[in-house]
């Protein structure tokens, strides 16, 4: 076989591999929210935050419109302190917002949804580095079915 | 009694040791010299296609096959707690994970690394490697840099394009014959799949695996004895060796990645 028809076949090989790649890449992975320079950080305190992870999805009406960056244990009152990153996109969150953790199904994964809160003239609107006050805690369905068994006797 | 078995563990480490040396020196003697992209190129090209292409076809057909009777399997255990949508993701991420950069060094051991090990035995026995080293013409430049440069750049290639058609192929048994609803099998595969946790640690495994199979391949040939027996015993060997070595190092390299 000569030289031509070697590098032919070679530059096939590369062409499928890269479209293999591109295939993976865009419709297999999720590279949404790949751009990590348009977001803005939020901070938020819960009493328990269940089975919430780093990268769990915040979504507002079930639109994602951000991820869980990280979570830690804050020194002085020993609860969970959770930092968001949202889009840009989504910037204008009033600090009358509530941050709720939700479970997608019984047993599926957990992740923060945001209900928008109302807008005046007193409110101001969340900005970078920001804490939202309005906090409500994972269920945990051991502490339900402990209360239930409770209640029952 | 005693003296004679302490003897054959000395000799058997010495024998190892020395090989590991060998092994070596000659990889570095290939991955380091010089290159001389004028000459060594043509050569890279050629091996491209002998090494990469010829194995596209193997990598292919078990590609489909294994996405095929991962959704299979994976159908029937899910459809039994009502979550056949998270067939996309069980199929993506055993793939991206596992099973692609895995098989796919299993298969190229077996298919590319018996050849190059079985190739350059041969050219030592017939004492070509001899002869062009009587012409100053280096064989680790010559013969061996090509060869593992081509196992390199072909198998995480050849791993991304296993991983894809084996998705193909979950989704035609999947959604094409067991009737998973095809919007589901794909959002839910990009909802759990990451693009660096999953597809490049998959790449990067596979790169891994490459440097393994080709080191052991081609410092088997190198190393065989020049004798039919010894390329015999030399072929089979790189074949074991490096099966083994592919599946110790995915341990290693999956506890690494996903283990933290």
């Amino acid at each position: 076989m000569n030289t031509r028809k070697i590098e032919i076949a070679v530059g096939c090989f590369v062409a499928i591999a890269i479209g293999a790649f591109l295939i993976l890449a865009l419709k297999v992975a999720n590279t949404g929210f790949a751009g990590s320079g348009d977001t803005y950080t939020l901070y938020a305190d819960f009493e328990n935050i269940g089975g919430l992870k780093a990268r769990s999805p915040i979504k507002v009406g079930g639109v994602v419109v951000g991820r869980v960056a990280s979570i830690e244990l804050d020194k002085t009152y020993y609860t969970p302190r959770v930092r968001l990153e949202i889009s840009k996109q989504y910037d204008n969150f009033p600090e009358t917002s509530s941050v709720v953790i939700l479970t997608s199904g019984l047993l599926g994964e957990q992740y923060l949804g945001i209900q928008p809160g109302f807008i005046d003239e007193t409110v101001h609107i969340l900005q970078d580095g920001d804490v939202i006050e309005d906090t409500r805690s994972a269920m945990v369905l051991e502490e339900l079915i402990g209360q239930f068994l409770f209640n029952r006797n | 009694m005693f003296v004679s078995r302490l003897q054959r563990l000395g000799a058997d480490t010495i024998q190892t040791v020395a090989g590991l040396g060998r092994a070596a020196l000659m990889l570095f003697g290939a991955v380091f010299g010089k290159p001389d992209v004028r000459k060594g190129f043509p050569l890279l090209i050629k091996q491209l296609y002998v090494v990469g292409v010829l194995s596209l076809l193997i990598i292919l057909v078990s590609g489909l096959f294994i996405g095929m009777v991962l959704g299979l399997q994976g159908y029937t255990v899910l459809v039994k707690f009502g979550a056949e949508g998270m067939l996309g993701p069980l199929v993506a991420l055993s793939l991206l994970r596992e099973l692609g950069p895995v098989v796919t060094a299993l298969l190229f051991a077996g298919r590319a690394g018996s050849a190059l090990t079985a190739e350059i035995g041969l050219m030592k026995a017939t004492e070509q490697i001899s002869s062009m080293e009587m012409m100053a013409v280096d064989p680790l430049r010559r013969i061996i840099a090509p060869r593992f440069w081509a196992g390199v750049i072909s198998m995480p290639l050849l791993a991304i394009v296993f991983t894809a058609v084996g998705i193909l192929g979950g989704h035609l048994v999947g959604v094409d014959w067991l009737g998973v609803d095809a919007g589901s099998y794909w959002s839910a595969m990009q909802a759990n799949v990451d693009l660096h946790q999953d597809v490049f640690n998959g790449i990067i495994k596979s790169i891994v695996f490459a440097f393994v199979v080709m080191a052991i391949a081609l410092h088997k040939g190198f190393d065989a004895v020049p004798t039919s027996e010894g390329i015999a015993k030399a072929t089979t060997e790189t074949v074991v060796t490096a099966s083994l070595a592919v599946l110790a190092f995915d341990f290693v390299l999956t506890a690494l990645m996903f283990g933290g």
